[in-house]
């Protein structure tokens, strides 16, 4: 009995979750080749059966008559996330070795405490930020700048980064550094040389979550650049609150998203080889 | 050892420096406009005591989104976490084409909120959008998804539980990937059904997994704003406003700095005492089911 029905149920189940998960992005794919007068003939899925294919929309978001540039804010997103990823990953990286590898003291306050404090950040909402980093970019002169936004970026992204790190750290075997340092190679020579190498899963895994973090804020670009640096959500949203030209915007949501499904499929990889941090050990 | 005691700190300040820049001095400069009467015709920091926090206590709106917040994060969550499980038992082991499946079902959360809450905002037009059409092909009767404060929650949630029941997904399955293989044999040995022996044994080995998830996921459904403000901004009225939200319409669009510090501490202490409590009675009783 079981044995005859659960098959049938079971691929059931995920299909109708397959097409819940992939349904807006067909619906995005379909309406970014529409034009208006396929749009206001109400909800159509297939092309050529039901409307006829147009490349408005995509000749819109590359700079097409009436439309945007969506180049210019994806250059933008993808030097702040790239940038904001790599200082990241540096000062994450480094304090998280210190954290695994060596005891801090200061008082009642040991290293989970220090680890506990760094991705207690996460827990802070972004409104209790955004106004004191508002009045220090513009003392700084950073603000609507691409420095001053990457600075903001790492703020968001150091405790994943720390976080990712030392448990990951704790995972590598502290001989590794104990040869190093007998072969004798300094502190920071043994962290270049010896542990960075053997890393790269945890560094990868980091470096994913940071990049989709860093390319998905909204929020902080919103509120701290105005006209000189617009990110790719950005120019995503201020297309969507005029009165939303279906296609146009498909297309540079599809657009815009587009790296971050790349990614997905090669995170599935990491994934499948086993514990997302484990591939050292 | 002196050497190396110079060392370790050197490896730790640039980025404990960096957080202190970036969470001590925020707090403290928050904590000193929420006793100023800053606002968009008085910029400066004079200090008028705890008024901001008595107009707090009587601003229903604020507790009204407080309320919304609890319902709407500790409902998206769970309906995340039991298909997440669900659908990481599925393509576990033996699915055909599991990888297919899993890169589909990772897809959502890997893509920018705003930007797929504005594609959901069409998805949800109420006579050009597919939501009402299929509806229309189930023979059901169209539903004002955005203009109507019930069916604007659930269209929220809707947003919610897709762009983020991957996280879950994504975690169960690495911890149902990780487990040890001996408590199944055992139990098949015991000659325990499908039944048994999740209750029995994949269920509360899958406990702290469990437990970290909803945790982690609580925290960052409690600041909901972005989608809002792309897929309702709030409305209809008030009825999908979140804390963050109206913290963000008073604190920046209307400039009301010192009474958004203000709500902005309270809601961050309500949050950490709140999410404290949860995820102590969540280990608890995710303990109490692995010891039985």
């Amino acid at each position: 009995m079981r044995s005859r029905l659960y098959p049938v149920f079971k691929y059931t189940v995920i299909a109708l979750w397959a097409c819940f998960v992939a349904g807006p992005f067909l619906w995005a794919m379909t309406t970014s080749f529409k034009n208006a007068n396929a749009v206001q003939g109400g909800p159509t899925y297939i092309p050529w059966v039901q409307y006829k294919p147009t490349l408005t929309g995509w000749h819109n978001i590359f700079g097409g008559a009436g439309g945007i540039d969506v180049v210019q804010p994806f250059v933008n997103s993808a030097v702040i996330t790239i940038a904001a990823s790599a200082i990241s990953l540096a000062l994450g990286s480094l304090a998280a070795y210190a954290l695994s590898r060596y005891r801090f003291k200061l008082g009642f306050i040991k290293n989970s405490d220090i680890v506990f404090f760094f991705v207690s950040q996460r827990i802070m909402p972004p409104v209790v930020l955004v106004i004191p980093f508002f009045y220090l970019l513009q003392w700084g002169g950073l603000l609507d700048s691409i420095p001053g936004l990457v600075i903001v970026t790492v703020a968001l992204l150091l405790p994943i980064a720390v976080w990712v790190m030392v448990d990951f750290f704790n995972g590598i075997p502290r001989e590794i550094d104990e040869m190093a340092m007998l072969d004798g190679c300094p502190p920071f020579q043994t962290f270049v040389r010896a542990i960075l190498p053997n890393s790269l899963p945890g560094l990868t895994v980091a470096a994913m979550f940071c990049a989709v973090f860093g390319w998905n804020d909204f929020f902080f670009a919103f509120r701290l650049t105005f006209t000189e640096v617009q990110t790719l959500p950005q120019a995503v949203v201020a297309l969507n609150s005029s009165i939303p030209p279906w296609w146009t915007l498909s297309a540079a949501a599809l657009f815009g998203v587009a790296p971050l499904i790349l990614l997905a499929l090669w995170v599935e990889r990491l994934l499948s080889k086993g514990n997302l941090s484990g591939a050292v050990r | 050892m002196d050497g190396l005691r110079r060392h370790k700190s050197m490896f730790l300040l640039p980025g404990l420096l960096t957080l202190f820049l970036i969470i001590i001095f925020p707090l403290l400069f928050t904590i000193r406009v929420s006793f100023s009467g800053w606002n968009v015709s008085n910029p400066q920091m004079d200090f008028i005591g705890g008024a901001n926090y008595t107009a707090m206590l009587h601003d229903s709106r604020f507790w009204a989104s407080i309320t919304r917040l609890i319902l709407l994060a500790g409902g998206t969550v769970l309906i995340q976490y039991v298909i997440g499980f669900g659908m990481a038992l599925l393509v576990w082991r033996e699915a055909r084409g599991r990888r297919f499946w899993r890169v589909l079902f990772l897809v959502p959360m890997m893509t920018t909120p705003v930007v797929m809450a504005a594609i959901w905002q069409t998805i949800f037009h109420e006579s050009l959008g597919p939501a009402n059409d299929l509806l229309g092909m189930l023979g059901l009767t169209n539903i004002p998804w955005l203009t109507e404060s019930g069916p604007a929650l659930v269209a929220l949630m809707t947003v919610e539980v897709w762009q983020w029941t991957p996280f879950m997904f994504l975690l169960l399955l690495a911890g149902l990937l990780s487990l040890p293989k001996e408590p199944f044999m055992a139990a098949a040995i015991d000659g325990a059904g499908t039944w048994r022996t999740f209750w029995k044994v994949t269920f509360p080995l899958m406990a702290p997994v469990s437990v970290a998830a909803i945790v982690i996921r609580l925290i960052e459904a409690s600041k909901l704003s972005d989608s809002v403000y792309v897929l309702t901004s709030g409305g209809p009225g008030s009825s999908t406003e979140t804390p963050g939200y109206y913290l963000y319409i008073q604190g920046l669009r209307d400039q009301q700095t010192g009474y958004g510090g203000a709500m902005s501490l309270t809601y961050l202490v309500l949050m950490i005492v709140t999410l404290t409590v949860v995820a102590a009675l969540l280990t608890r009783a995710f303990k109490l089911k692995g010891d039985s």
